[in-house]
This record gives structure tokens, C-alpha cells and sequence, in this order.
């Protein structure tokens, strides 16, 4: 049996360097935890045994489950509520009305400068959602037994849901990619759904570790390098020290997690929590645990918090352990060698594409500085409907912040920049219905036949939005606060970093910083006065000298 | 020089000495370091630049306290006491007289050890220049409790440091004239001598 599992890691590990290129597997591929731990799995901690529950002994678990929503099924007969909570978050809605502005926001509405849109692609995209068969917009959202337990609870590192298949993981075993000769073995759901656990880096990161197409794509600051970091890489999740788990901050209650992009805290508030005490604050952020006085009482840091986030100096670079993705061009997909072939070329670092057929061109950087700006936690969409700006940029996303609202401090961002298709008549971001699902012939996905005109018209049709026909594309830039990968203090920034003429804080206004602020006029009077005074003295003396000796 | 006889008086204490040279080297040193906070040159590194400035700026209120404790209990303070009687003489001196060895208009006794320009420039130094740096300092090393005593409403950081750095150039300004004006004694050392030693040599008056 071990045999095998580590043939089929090694496999699975294969078959994913082969198909890097495609978006990747939902669940950490095995290959590379076995390269890591391999005795661990996914988790980077040795399975500490405090749960008072082993559900390897639950007759409830020992069953020849076939599918999914069988396994939820058994779950749901003790764990009665676990459903109807997960029902009500954005892991299952994959939509989020902001009370701010009443946006519609979530996976399922907005589009986004990487993969675009999820509508008309949902048997790809929704692998990554938390419940079996988001194949199209009829999907069941009342449905209990649709949860997915497994994909976040699963601690032996095999549970994978395949991009295409809808959610589900394989319940057989199938050539995958399609046309690869490779073969995906079926999920082993009895020993998967007898080896439930709490959540690790590994299972949150089997989605946030991926997102954008691939590993290190979309965030920049979460990647597979987190399920086993050193320290230097993430202080908190450093492997062999504190060893946190993406929920030790994102302190989840009733699958309620806290902690959101569509709801960032800008200005988290300034005491630490406190145990027993209600705190209506995020628990994900810096200060719930750190409060706002976190340095020394006798350096000059603490003085910095009311307008920075502890993000800015503690994370210097983002993408430090890969490259993550800092551009695409969507207007250039579809270009094919001569006999009609995917083209997929290497960038110079030999590892990402610069170019593939199927999404246009990219870039990849590491080590990268965050750009910066006041972000109060607001944010402003440009949703499917909403004009864009053809003439410059239009902003995917908008934080709100500023330097006098005394509710901003200011961010690291990772601004990510592309084109994508909009439409010339309603002046509106397209989708484009790219990926099509396991087994299936659909000439209108862009990834089968590279036609835009069809791709954009199953789009609109799938998001239920209009398509004059016309299109074109328009450059785009979308903003990732940079929170995660949290550098030792050592190397967090140094004062001249920001206090410099030429800082990274350069293009910040609102607030005085010495050295890179001075007025201007007052050091020009401030050193003519003193070159004076020295002429003037040097006169004087220089008299006193010359009319003492002649007389 | 002058063909008068010398004699000697005790003027400086050793107090008052030692407060002088230690201030001397701590508005200096502030000088140095809050130049370079402000990113006018580069010496000790900014990070460094700014903990030595704090320091000292500490050291210096500490000074200051001595200082004016003494100056209270031993009535020193009257030394102080502005006056405009002999301004304009001061002034021609140094504008002329000091050119063709006329006589100093400024005679110097224990009671009276300053010059009516220097007792001015001195008080000046103290209401003036010094408040301005001490509060505006003040509000720089309080930034982060702005908020909680409610200061932010009335305070800019912009306008604090402008002018702290506006005091500092006029230390700055008094720092030179200070310096070249202690070689106008009768010889170019004597006054810095007399606060080193205490001891200031004066010209004897005919027939005391």
C-alpha cells in the first residue's frame, strides 16, 4: 500500500512538472510533499494527537463512499450544522454584497485581470470551490450534501478536485490532461474521509496557493513555498518554529474565517484582543495580537504605526521564495505555430512562460517592492457593466484610503497589470469563456479553438450580459495588499529605506517624513544666513587682522 | 593692545563652566545630528542620527533644569536683565572702533559680565531660540501620543519641523557670531580662556 502511494506521488509529481503550464491541480500535488516531509504529508507539523476524536474508528466513515456528497453525508450525521454555516460564506457563495456601496462582489461576479471571469467556466474555475457540481448557473446553492468537507479537512495530502471536473475530485481513474497519457488515479474517499483534520497551510493552500492559473501567480505573498517555510520567508509559519497555520490569524469560528480582501482593515484597531472579551475587530490582523505599541518604548518606531501598517516595513519584498506573476497580456493569446499548434515559451529564468497561446504574454518577477498607498479597507469594483477607461488605465479594483481620513494607514500592494477584452459598444469588461470541461467538445471555449468572437459570446451569454460584437482589449491594473510571508525583524526595512529623498515612500502625501520632506524656502534662507554670517565674520576678523598689523 | 594695566576678576563659576562647555558640545552634537536627520549631509547613518539627537535633545532639558535652578537661587538671572543703555555703542564698537584698538565701551565687573549686546543675544538664545526648539522638539519626540491628548487637531508634523528647523538655523547663526566674537578680547584666546579658567582678565581702571 505504501508502495503505492509513493509510486502514485511520484507520479502525480511528474505529471504536474509535465503539465505546469495548465492550471494546476486544486490539492497540493503529493509529488512535492513527499519531496518535503514526506512522512508528514501536507502539514508540515507531525500529526499531533489532540483531537478527542479519531474518525478512523467512526462506523459512520467505514464505507465504500462513491462520490463526494456521499462522504458529506456522513459527515453531516454528527456534524449537524457544519453545512448550513459553511452555506453562509464566501467559500460556498462565492459572492459578497459590499455594504459599503452594495457592489456585488465574490468570485462568482467580479472579473479580474488574470484568468477574467468565472462564468462560462465554471467545471474549470470551481475546482476551487467548496462543494461538488458548479458546473453552470443552475447549481444548487441549498444543497447540504454539495459542501465539500474534504478539501479543506483532508490531512493525507491525496484529496484532489481536478480543474473540469466541476468540484469533484476523480472518482476513477482518467487520463489527465486529457490527451496526456498520463493517468490520475481515483481519490481514495474512505481513507481521505477517515483522516479528517483541521485545516492546514497545505489545504487552504491548495486553492490560495494557486489562484491566477498556477503556483505564485496571483498573490505574490502566498504560494505552495508556505507549506513548509523557513523563517526567513514567514515568521509565524516558519516550519520548525511557531508553525502557524493560515487559521492560528485567521481565527475561524462556525467556518466563519475572518480576514478578506473585499473587507481588508485598513486601520486595525489598537489594542491587542483579549481572551473572553467580545472584539468586533479582525482577528487576522497584525495588531489582534501585536497591539500598536509593538516595538521598543525607546526607539522611534512606535510612532510610526498610526499611519503604517506593520506590512510595509516587515514585508520589504514580496515573492521571495518565487516568482510571481506581474503582467498579462490577454491581447496576444491565440498566436499558433504554423500548423495550428499551442505555442508555450520560456521566459529567460527557464521555470514561467513568457508566452502561451492560451493567455497571451507574462511576466514574472521575485523579490519584488510592493508599491504603496493609503488603504482604509473601502474598496470600489469595475464589475461586468461598468465603463471602462479606454483611454487610460481602468482600475480593477480601487482602495480608498488617505492620508486624513484617520482610518488609512499606508500598504504594500502588489498592482498587477494587463489587458483584457472589453467591449467597443457598452464600453464594458468582456468574459471570455476559456476553458471547457473534463472529456468534453466545445468550440466556443478560447483554449479549444482560439477564436475570441465566439469565446466573448459564450462568455456574455453565461454571465448573462449583452455582446455587441465588437471588442477590443483595454490595459488593466488590479491591487493585492500585501499581508502574508512576514520577514524576520531583522530584515524588515531600514529608516533611509523610506526617509530618503528617493524612498520607497516617494510618491506618499500626506504625511512628513524627515529627510524626504524639508521646505525648500527655509533651507534656502536657513543657509544663506549662515553662509553670511561666516563671510560677514571672516570680514570682520579678516579687517580686525589687517588694520591691527598696519597700525 | 592697549597700554592699560591687566587685572584679573572671577567671573565664571564652575557651574556655570561646566554648563557652558557641556551645552556648548551638546547644541553642537544637536546640530550635527539634526542636520543630518534633516538630510542635509550624511555622517552617523539617519537611524543613528536621530537615537544620538533624542539622546542629547534629553540631555540638554537635563542641563537646562540644572541651569535654571542655579540661575534662580544665586540671583544669576539678573545677569539677563535686557538693556538698551550702550546697545548703540556696542554696535559702533564692533562696526568701528574694534578696527582702530578704540576703547571697549563695555567695562566688565562680576556684577555685570555681559556686554549690553551679549545680554541681549543671550536672553534672546534662552526665551527665544531655546523655547522654540524645546517645544517644537517636544511635539516631534510626542508624535505618536498626538492622537491620544488630542494635539492632532492643532498640530502638523510639517509645521513642527519647520520650525524646529528654522530654530536650528538660528542657533545655527548665533553659533558662528558666538564663536568669532570670543576673539574680540584683548587677545584672540582670552575669553575662551576666561571660560575655561573662570578668570577674565580686564583692564584696571586709572586710579582704582
Amino acid at each position: 500500500m505504501r508502495f503505492v502511494q509513493l509510486l502514485l506521488a511520484v507520479l502525480a509529481g511528474a505529471s504536474f512538472a509535465a503539465t505546469a503550464n495548465v492550471p494546476p491541480v486544486a490539492a497540493a500535488p503529493a509529488g512535492r510533499a513527499a519531496h518535503g516531509m514526506a512522512a508528514a504529508g501536507p502539514a508540515a507539523a507531525p500529526k499531533a494527537n489532540r483531537s478527542t476524536a479519531d474518525h478512523s474508528k467512526f462506523k459512520e466513515l467505514r464505507q465504500s463512499f462513491k462520490s463526494g456528497p456521499e462522504v458529506t453525508k456522513a459527515c453531516l450525521s454528527c456534524h449537524t450544522e457544519a453545512a448550513k454555516q459553511v452555506h453562509k460564506t464566501k467559500h460556498w457563495t462565492w459572492e459578497w454584497v459590499n455594504p459599503e456601496n452594495n457592489q456585488k462582489l465574490g468570485k462568482k461576479h467580479i472579473v479580474n485581470n488574470f484568468c477574467t471571469a468565472t462564468a462560462s467556466n465554471e467545471k474549470f474555475c470551481n475546482a476551487c470551490h467548496a462543494g461538488y457540481g458548479w458546473e453552470d448557473d443552475k447549481f444548487d446553492f441549498t444543497s447540504e450534501t454539495n459542501v465539500d468537507c474534504l478539501v479543506c479537512h483532508d490531512t493525507t495530502g491525496s484529496y484532489k478536485k481536478l480543474p473540469g471536473l466541476a468540484g469533484h475530485p476523480t472518482y476513477k481513474d482518467i487520463e489527465y490532461p486529457p490527451k496526456s497519457g498520463k493517468i490520475v488515479k481515483a481519490v481514495d474517499l474512505p481513507k481521505v474521509a477517515q483522516n479528517v483534520g483541521r485545516t492546514s497551510r497545505a489545504t487552504c493552500g491548495a486553492c490560495h496557493f494557486y489562484g491566477g492559473g498556477g503556483d505564485a501567480v496571483k498573490h505574490g505573498d502566498l504560494d505552495s513555498s508556505l507549506k513548509n517555510p523557513a523563517r526567513y520567508l514567514d515568521v509565524h509559519m516558519d516550519a520548525k518554529g511557531l508553525n502557524f497555520t493560515c487559521a492560528t490569524c485567521h481565527a475561524t469560528q462556525g467556518h466563519d474565517i475572518p480576514g478578506s480582501r473585499y473587507t481588508p482593515t485598513g486601520k486595525a484597531e489598537d489594542a491587542a484582543h483579549m481572551r473572553g472579551k467580545e472584539n468586533k475587530g479582525n482577528a487576522a490582523s497584525c495588531q489582534a495580537c501585536h497591539g500598536s505599541a509593538p516595538h521598543k518604548a525607546t526607539d522611534r518606531l512606535n510612532s510610526h504605526t498610526g499611519k503604517i501598517a506593520c506590512q510595509t516595513c516587515h514585508i520589504p519584498q514580496f515573492a521571495r521564495a518565487q516568482a510571481t506573476k506581474m503582467s498579462w497580456d490577454w491581447s496576444t493569446a491565440g498566436k499558433l505555430t504554423p500548423d495550428g499548434k499551442r505555442m508555450q515559451i520560456k521566459d529567460a529564468s527557464g521555470h514561467h512562460d513568457r508566452y502561451d497561446s492560451n493567455k497571451g504574454d507574462f511576466t514574472y518577477e521575485s523579490d519584488v517592492v510592493p508599491e504603496y498607498a493609503w488603504v482604509n479597507g473601502k474598496v470600489k469594483y469595475t464589475l461586468l457593466g461598468d465603463p471602462v477607461n479606454t483611454q487610460g488605465v481602468t482600475r480593477i479594483n480601487e482602495y480608498g484610503g488617505s492620508p486624513t481620513d484617520g482610518a488609512s494607514r499606508i500598504w504594500p500592494l502588489k498592482v498587477f497589470r494587463g489587458k483584457q477584452p472589453y467591449d467597443l459598444e457598452t464600453r464594458s469588461l468582456l468574459v471570455p469563456h476559456t476553458a471547457v470541461g473534463y472529456g468534453e467538445k466545445d468550440d466556443s471555449g478560447f483554449w479549444a479553438n482560439y477564436k475570441w468572437d465566439a469565446a466573448l459570446k459564450a462568455g456574455a451569454e453565461a454571465a448573462g450580459r449583452p455582446f455587441g460584437g465588437k471588442f477590443d482589449f483595454v490595459s488593466t491594473e488590479m491591487s493585492w495588499p500585501i499581508t502574508h510571508m512576514v520577514a524576520p525583524k531583522a530584515d524588515a526595512l531600514t529608516c533611509t529605506q523610506c526617509h530618503s529623498k528617493s524612498g520607497r515612500l516617494q510618491g506618499i502625501k500626506g504625511v512628513y517624513m524627515p529627510r524626504r520632506d524639508a521646505n525648500g524656502i527655509l533651507d534656502l534662507i536657513g543657509w544663506l544666513a549662515v553662509l553670511g554670517t561666516f563671510v560677514g565674520v571672516l570680514i570682520h576678523g579678516g579687517l580686525r587682522v589687517y588694520l591691527g598689523r598696519k597700525g | 593692545m592697549s597700554a592699560h594695566a591687566l587685572k584679573k576678576i572671577y567671573v565664571f563659576k564652575i557651574f556655570e563652566r561646566i554648563w557652558h562647555w557641556s551645552q556648548a558640545a551638546l547644541i553642537i552634537f544637536l546640530l550635527l545630528t539634526g542636520f543630518e536627520v534633516h538630510g542635509s549631509y550624511g555622517n552617523f547613518g539617519f537611524e543613528k542620527a536621530v537615537n544620538y539627537h533624542t539622546i542629547a535633545a534629553w540631555s540638554l532639558v537635563g542641563l537646562w533644569l540644572f541651569a535654571i535652578f542655579w540661575h534662580f537661587t544665586t540671583g544669576e538671572w539678573k545677569q539677563y536683565i535686557p538693556t538698551l543703555r550702550k546697545v548703540d555703542a556696542m554696535a559702533k564698537y564692533y562696526l568701528f572702533g574694534i578696527f582702530v584698538n578704540a576703547p571697549h565701551p563695555f567695562r566688565l565687573t562680576v556684577l555685570k559680565k555681559h556686554n549690553p549686546l551679549q545680554r541681549l543675544a543671550y536672553l534672546g538664545v534662552m526665551l527665544f531660540i531655546g523655547p522654540l526648539i524645546w517645544f517644537t522638539g517636544w511635539f516631534y519626540i510626542f508624535y505618536d501620543k498626538w492622537l491620544a491628548w488630542g494635539w492632532d487637531t492643532y498640530l502638523t508634523l510639517e509645521w513642527v519641523a519647520f520650525f524646529h528647523t528654522m530654530a536650528a538655523f538660528m542657533m545655527l547663526l548665533f553659533l558662528i557670531a558666538h564663536v568669532y566674537l570670543t576673539t574680540t578680547g584683548h587677545t584672540p584666546l582670552a575669553h575662551i580662556k576666561a571660560m575655561i579658567t573662570g578668570w577674565e582678565e580686564v583692564e584696571a581702571e586709572d586710579g582704582k
